[in-house]
């Protein structure tokens, strides 16, 4: 019999640390899924960031560098530079790439670097357990909002894609969420048309998702998935900022 | 015989830079170091290389984290605040053992401190001015001709070793225009970097890069290579000019520019009668001890003359291990020895 369904070359048979209900490994997988689909993972170079996914260069099938906290397009900039050939990637959380990082992935973006961001977002700090995110929502309790994040003490989130849109050197911007499987495929879609951008040469690339972290949101992962899908969509709408009808 | 022309010490050390093969720079403006980027900025796209003024020190270190990994030759240079914001990065690549080569032309401080030349950031250079265990080979030119020769030797050193290197001179060499003789070709030499993330091509195992070890037994076994590595450049790769040391009176510790003016001082002091000599550390880590332990008995006293506080004169005394008196003269803030203060500091010394 052929078959139908099997796990990506692109992505190791281990078994990952993630939490149960944790969208990391979903987001792991339709990455490994392209990068079969393009054949490129001989000349694919990940960069890891800190946080949860710190040692995902353990789950992809490519070579890899571990970045420090935030500076991952930086990293992946000097390792672009040096091999143009490559397709590169950088896989940021929230408080990564919209706090520490906020300046290298801005600059990376304006310079139009020719690399491909995936930006997992899930409105709250994980590995750190619980701190407040750039990205936390109006109300939202974390360990450092115990009485919810309230605009007059700490600012308002921060629309990651809405904010890059803005730069001329983006080619690419799509925000899309893990929530069920129309988005998961939807999601996976824009991967893939992140990784061609970058495989024509045409500039910068990000990708943003949406994900959920049951852990420190205190909720089942049936009920993150509800939370994502009530709370953090109408925040943060779902679709395709910058280069939507691009030919690739 | 090369080519012998006048150039500027910054300028030098960005042509090292791509006789020594290096085709990437990345950098941040600041003064007194400036020229360096300038200067890659017209010359690396001649050479077909990348030049890129990154968005801050931070980015511009982590870039050169990012090349490094890929396997090229990288360089990036600042002055004293920009070097404390790349600290960062220089204790993760040197974690990951990446070889490269960072240029510190420094300036007064601390914090924005001033534009002028000064030699205060030893203790940050050779004890680690990121977190943990762990050392830069540092090289002390004191000429715009050593400036040369030592950028290219840095290159070559932290291919060696997966180490980086740092250049530090101070404003005054990287403004002053010498002399400066080229060779025809650079020895270069080559290193397997089969460790590089260049893209597996599915013909081997996937390289990794990285600075962290959560298990603490692969953490210290890792720490216990990085220390080896250490000892063995220690054992090998110390650099030093010793000048008139034989019959010396006192012996004056000084690197860099301030070593040049201790030449003079020698003279004059010859004319009163006073023998003075001179221990320069080329390499301020790994740091000559066995040639202060090898003159140890010879003066009456040392004495460390430095553009800080004192801070190379604590690895004076150490190297010396108490069995002569060693004393201190320094300026700061921009402010640079005169020889005759250091000759009337000298006299003093021998007076008693």
């Amino acid at each position: 019999m052929p078959k139908v369904f099997e796990r990506p070359h692109a992505l190791k048979d281990v078994s990952m640390h993630y939490c149960p209900g944790c969208t990391h490994g979903i987001v792991h997988r339709l990455i490994a899924e392209v990068i079969d689909e393009l054949q490129i993972e001989g000349k694919t170079v990940g960069i890891s960031p800190v946080g949860c996914t710190y040692n995902n260069y353990e789950y992809f099938n490519c070579d890899m560098v571990q970045a420090a906290h935030g500076r991952a397009p930086a990293v992946g900039t000097g390792v672009k530079r040096a091999n143009p050939d490559n397709v590169v990637f950088t896989y940021q959380g929230d408080g990564d790439l919209a706090a520490i990082g906020t300046a290298e992935i801005v600059h990376a973006a304006a310079r139009g670097e020719k690399i491909t961001t995936i930006f997992v977002n899930n409105a709250i700090y994980g590995m750190t357990s619980g701190q407040m995110a750039p990205t936390t929502l109006l109300n939202q309790v974390t360990m450092t909002t115990p009485f919810g994040r309230n605009s007059e003490s700490h600012g308002f989130p921060i629309k990651v894609c809405e904010m890059l849109s803005t730069l001329e050197g983006v080619v690419y911007l799509e925000r899309v969420a893990v929530n069920d499987i129309k988005n998961i495929k939807n999601a996976k879609q824009a991967i893939k048309k992140a990784f061609q951008i970058q495989l024509a040469n045409k500039g910068f690339s990000l990708v943003e998702i949406l994900s959920t972290c049951p852990t420190n949101w205190g909720l089942n992962p049936i009920e993150s998935l509800k939370w994502l899908q009530d709370n953090m969509m109408p925040h943060y709408p779902l679709g395709n900022f910058k280069g939507k009808d691009l030919e690739v | 015989m090369g080519e012998k022309i006048l150039m500027k010490g910054n300028e030098v050390i960005g042509e090292a830079a791509l006789r020594a093969g290096c085709r990437h720079y990345f950098g941040y403006p600041i003064t007194p170091q400036t020229e360096i980027a300038h200067y890659m900025a017209k010359r690396m796209p001649e050479e077909g290389g990348t030049f890129l003024q990154a968005e801050s020190e931070v980015a511009a270190i982590n870039m050169v984290y990012g090349a490094a990994s890929a396997g090229v030759r990288v360089m990036t240079s600042s002055s004293s605040p920009g070097i404390s914001l790349k600290q960062e990065g220089i204790s993760y690549a040197s974690c990951a053992e990446l070889p490269a080569v960072v240029v510190n032309i420094v300036r007064t401080g601390p914090g924005l401190g001033g534009i002028l030349p000064a030699q205060c950031d030893y203790f940050q250079a050779v004890k680690g001015g990121g977190h943990g265990d762990y050392k830069m080979v540092v090289l002390a030119p004191c000429s715009v001709q050593e400036l040369y020769e030592l950028t290219v030797e840095a290159f070559n050193i932290s291919d060696k070793y997966r180490i980086l290197s740092m250049i530090m001179g101070d404003g005054i060499l990287g403004q002053m225009m010498e002399p400066v003789e080229f060779k025809d070709k650079e020895e270069i030499i080559k290193v397997d970097k089969n460790w590089a993330v260049t893209g597996s091509k599915m013909e081997r195992q996937n390289n990794v890069i990285t600075s962290i070890y959560i298990d603490p037994e692969k953490m210290e076994d890792h720490n216990l290579k990085l220390q080896a590595k250490y000892k063995a450049i220690e054992e090998n790769e110390v650099r030093v000019e010793t000048y008139n040391c034989e019959n010396a009176d006192v012996i004056v510790a000084a690197f860099g520019t301030v070593a040049r003016i201790i030449k003079n001082v020698i003279t004059m002091a010859e004319k009163e009668g006073i023998k003075v000599g001179l221990i320069r550390p080329i390499t301020l880590w790994p740091f000559p001890d066995n040639e202060f332990q090898k003159y140890a008995d010879v003066p009456k006293a040392f004495l460390t003359v430095e553009m800080n506080a004192g801070q190379m004169v604590e690895d004076v005394r150490m190297a010396v291990n108490g069995k002569k008196p060693v004393h201190f003269y320094g300026r700061m803030g921009g402010m640079i020895p005169t020889q005759q203060d250091i000759l009337n500091k000298i006299k003093e010394i021998l007076k008693g």
